[in-house]
């Protein structure tokens, strides 16, 4: 068989190929004849021909058949081979192969070679690669040899050592009696790899720190001011050729030192008092006009920042972190602002100093150091200061990349939260972000920003006249039509009248408003929640309008029959409300109180209470029956006898039947609600009031008791009600029962009204319904949800009253239902 | 430092040293991604992208890009040196080195870049050192007429 071809051959071959298909065919030609050649078991070859197949694994193709013959070539006495084997090794007997163990004998052979630059290819591919089983055993080698006065050697031992202790940690203390000498090393490359193994050792035992702090080396020297010695004759000596960067001796070894006296001095005053001299002469004495110079001033601004460094060290610092902010090189300036972010919790008003720079470097065009100048730039914000930047801030909005648009938005919301100076300019930023970058707000801001405005009682004619501006010319940005349109619900009728105060009103009519709701109504552009938040705004207005309620009932008739299964939901609900309640849409479509806040963490963190999280709970929940049973209570009383039942009024007592906005309050101040809502999909969030919400199918708590057993309440003539269960753990005196009433007959049952009691130690809340129909045949259910409260954890009873029309005639019955599980109220 | 990749302006792979372990497929995906990442920006970006949980530290010499992954704690502007010393390595060991040395030498390259670097750190400080440690290494490789006669094991 013909000599295989070089190496060289085979790369200027391969490299003609003008297609990836031909490289492939070369190389399965190539592979094929290394297999046979392998197979042959030549010696002579195996070295050429494991180069070639390691140069085919760089261009990405399969080598594994190649892992033995590196083995082989370890073993070889030839110093060619057992480079190009030890090559080999590290590039494919990683520790996931199975064969990479059979490497161990040889390595250990290779540490004890006569030649030292075999046993440096040996401790380089222990020390690259090497698995824990194989530092495990080769340890003790790698020990010996970090004691050797051979320099060369030592070096690559002492790397090695490194990752001996990330690979089995347990085996530091092995190394420390090899430590005492290191550092007298003359040889740079002994005491740069040196200092690593000791910032390795000392970064993973606090035993291995608080001993290096104390104890006495050898020369009787402690380690700081051994390191300090070694940082100062680097500074200070002369110019040493070998070592120089740009007139700068060693800096390799100088930030080493560096970051190792970081770890000694934090949090501990001694050592830090220690250094403070030789951090101060670095800092000052450093040439800054090359990256070099700057790459150890970086060092040093960490390293005094981290540990307990004097104040006029901690200001010189900042400074020089503010010098870099003014560089033009950009490595520079990202560093710096890298820095100044893990400094600005701690040093506040130092950094403050240089805002100014820092708002300049939101104008830079590299992306990375708009997002730190950004971040920063939220982090200086205060009291003093925010006009000014806020100023900046929106502007850097404006004209910023989309990928920062959203948290830049989050961040000024946040930001104008805190430091607002005025109610007015608080609306006036956050309109001028939803109208600059409307479509990034996140989802969760907007019932924030609804209950803002709510909150700023004054400002809700000025608010709702900016929004009605904002969206006349342009209603393509959701979360602000969104806003736009719930606060022209609410306060449509300030609109029309003219009543601003803060500018100047402008003339806007009923049917304009209408108009532009509409058009959001139908418009392409318009997610299903935004015309959900239309739709119940034109409902609003119903009330808070004269002159165009039938125009209203005209658009929610529309609606009725829509494509859109929640805007048809809506519509019928409203449309039911115009027709069959009519006399509760005032008390149902009042304004809004002003809603309890619970702060939050931050825009995606829920606070729950009472485990309530869904944000239809916090509007209105004007069950239909509570004013019906009102009438009727004195019935129920008489049917039940009096005894020690009372009867249920689901809500506020009857003797107040005119303020509806007070059974609400109570409602709300009840189920103490939170202000922000679920991470939950997008759609749900942003739900406007739901004012004839029947029910969700959804559990109402997000930490719910298991599984407790449901049962049927009642099931005579064809109507079967069953209740299931759920409970809170964080508020168990709650139980919610959740009916469903299904019809078996071959009739429906319509005006279907379900009434309970319970006695005296138990309250309870009866929301409203689904609907009043159940269809025939089982074919569907009426859901009512009841809140019962047990906080004397009595067993639960309740008699029950239904009344519905069936085959004509209207039907009655009463009942009682006693068998409640015990984990429903225990 | 986890990892050091060389590549050119056409996304081939020149050159790469892992020091921490990963399966095959998952290296490839990762010099996919990284080539992609580094070769879109633009020459106003600055050296640095914060890439999953390192930061990754690149420069560009003539068609060859020089891309280090380094810890959060790591000092960037020092990668930089870093990256430039072995670039000078290069320069003194194959005098006025270009992207065709790499390629025809690709086993010198790593041979140079392993007397500077073990296990992610730098072990020798000093550029005369390093070379002639290779130089002598070179002359320890046998000539042909050496290899030959040499027995194997």
């Amino acid at each position: 068989m013909p000599a295989p071809i070089r190496l060289r051959e085979l790369i200027r071959t391969i490299r003609t190929a003008r297609t990836q298909a031909e490289e492939r065919e070369m190389i399965q030609k190539e592979c094929a004849a290394i297999r046979s050649s392998f197979r042959e078991e030549d010696n002579t070859y195996r070295c050429r021909n494991v180069a070639k197949l390691l140069y085919m694994h760089m261009l990405g193709y399969p080598a594994h058949f190649g892992q033995l013959e590196c083995l082989k070539l370890i073993a070889s006495q030839k110093f060619t081979d057992k480079r190009i084997g030890y090559l080999g090794a590290m590039l494919l007997l990683d520790e996931r192969q199975d064969v990479h163990l059979l490497m161990t004998n040889c390595i250990k052979n290779d540490l004890n070679h006569s030649t030292q630059y075999v046993q440096g290819l040996a401790l380089c591919t222990l020390g690259c690669m090497g698995s824990s089983e194989m530092c495990r055993d080769l340890a003790g080698e790698v020990e010996k040899l970090l004691k050797t006065s051979n320099s060369y050697l030592r070096k690559k031992a002492a790397l090695c050592a490194v990752h001996v202790i990330r690979k089995v940690p347990e085996l530091m203390e092995m190394f420390l009696p090899a430590t005492k000498n290191l550092l007298n090393e003359k040889n740079h490359g002994v005491l740069h790899t040196s200092v690593v193994l000791l910032t390795e050792m000392c970064e993973r035992s606090p035993d291995m720190l608080a001993h290096f702090r104390k104890v006495r080396q050898l020369s009787s020297s402690q380690l700081v001011p051994q390191l300090v010695r070694i940082l100062k004759n680097l500074i200070m000596s002369g110019y040493s050729p070998e070592h120089d960067v740009s007139g700068i001796s060693d800096p390799f070894l100088q930030v080493r030192i560096l970051r190792l006296l970081r770890i000694l001095g934090r949090n501990d005053d001694d050592s830090s008092e220690a250094m403070n001299d030789i951090l101060a002469q670095v800092a000052t004495n450093t040439e800054t006009s090359k990256n070099v110079g700057n790459a150890i001033l970086y060092e040093t601004v960490l390293t005094i920042m981290d540990i307990k460094s004097e104040s006029g060290l901690r200001v010189l610092a900042i400074n020089i972190l503010g010098r870099f902010l003014l560089n033009n090189d950009k490595n520079i300036r990202y560093v710096a602002l890298t820095s100044l972010l893990k400094t600005v919790q701690t040093d506040h008003n130092a950094v403050q100093r240089h805002r100014s720079t820092i708002v300049d470097c939101l104008k830079d065009l590299d992306v990375s150091i708009k997002r730190r100048a950004m971040e920063l730039s939220f982090a200086l914000v205060n009291g003093n200061n925010v006009r000014g930047m806020m100023k900046e801030l929106l502007y850097f909005l404006d004209s910023c990349e989309p990928e920062f648009k959203a948290d830049c938005a989050s961040g000024i919301f946040l930001a104008a939260e805190k430091y607002a100076p005025s109610k007015r300019w608080h609306i006036d930023t956050i309109m001028r972000v939803l109208t600059t970058a409307g479509s990034y707000v996140r989802d969760d801001a907007v019932p924030n920003l609804i209950q803002l405005i709510t909150n700023s009682v004054e400002m809700h004619a000025y608010t709702v006249q900016r929004l009605y501006k904002a969206i006349l010319g342009d209603y393509s940005q959701q979360p602000l039509v969104q806003v736009a349109s719930w606060c022209i619900g609410e306060y449509g009728d300030l609109l029309v009248s003219g009543q601003c105060e803060e500018e100047e009103p402008i003339q806007v009519t009923e049917d304009e408003v209408l108009d532009i709701l509409e058009s959001v109504l139908i418009s392409n552009m318009s997610a299903s929640v935004t015309r959900g938040y239309a739709l119940t705004a034109i409902m609003k207005l119903s009330t808070r309008f004269t002159c165009t309620v039938n125009r209203i009932k005209k658009v929610v008739s529309i609606y009725g029959s829509s494509i859109d299964v929640e805007l048809q939901q809506r519509a019928v609900e409203y449309n039911a409300l115009f027709k069959k309640y009519d006399h509760m849409r005032p008390a149902l479509l009042e304004r809004m109180p002003v809603m309890e806040k619970v702060t939050t963490n931050g825009p995606t963190e829920i606070v729950q209470t009472n485990g309530e999280t869904e944000p239809a709970v916090l509007e209105t929940k004007p069950p239909p029956s509570g004013l019906q049973p009102a009438s009727q209570a004195n019935d129920l009383l008489d049917l039940l006898g009096g005894s020690d039942i009372t009867p249920v009024i689901p809500t506020a007592p009857a003797s107040k039947p005119a303020s509806a906005g007070g059974e609400l309050l109570d409602l709300l101040g009840d189920l103490n609600l939170t202000g922000s809502p679920v991470s939950a999909p997008a759609p749900q969030i942003a739900q406007p009031p739901f004012l004839l919400d029947g029910l969700s199918s959804q559990p109402l708590f997000n930490d719910i008791a298991a599984g407790i057993p449901s049962i049927t309440a009642y099931n005579k003539n064809g109507l079967k009600i069953d209740f299931t269960f759920e409970r809170s753990n964080t508020n168990p005196s709650v139980t919610v029962i959740t009916i469903q009433a299904s019809n078996s007959t071959e009739l429906d049952m319509t005006d279907f009204v379900f009434q309970a009691a319970v006695p005296k130690t138990f309250q309870l809340q009866l929301l409203s319904p689904s609907s009043s129909v159940i269809p025939a045949f089982n074919s569907g259910t009426i859901t009512q949800v009841i809140k019962v409260l047990n906080p004397q954890k009595q067993q639960l009873r309740m008699r029950i009253k239904l009344t519905y029309n069936h085959k004509g005639s209207a039907m009655q019955d009463l009942a009682e239902v006693n068998n409640f599980p015990a984990q429903s109220w225990q | 430092i986890h990892f050091i990749l060389l590549f050119s302006r056409q996304g081939k792979l020149r050159l790469q040293k892992w020091y921490t372990t990963l399966p095959d497929k998952e290296k490839k995906k990762i010099i996919r991604e990284i080539v992609q990442l580094i070769l879109s920006r633009n020459q106003k970006t600055c050296s640095f992208v914060d890439w999953k949980d390192l930061k990754l530290v690149y420069k560009r010499y003539a068609s060859l890009y020089f891309c280090c992954a380094i810890e959060d704690q790591d000092n960037e502007l020092l990668t930089l040196e870093v990256v430039h010393r072995y670039v000078e390595l290069l320069d003194r060991y194959f005098g006025n080195v270009c992207e065709l040395d790499i390629i025809f030498n690709f086993e010198k390259a790593y041979f140079i870049l392993d007397e500077f670097i073990i296990g992610g750190e730098v072990q020798e400080t000093s550029k005369k050192s390093a070379v002639k440690a290779i130089e002598d290494s070179d002359m320890l490789q046998e000539t042909v007429e050496e290899y030959m006669n040499k027995p194997a094991f």
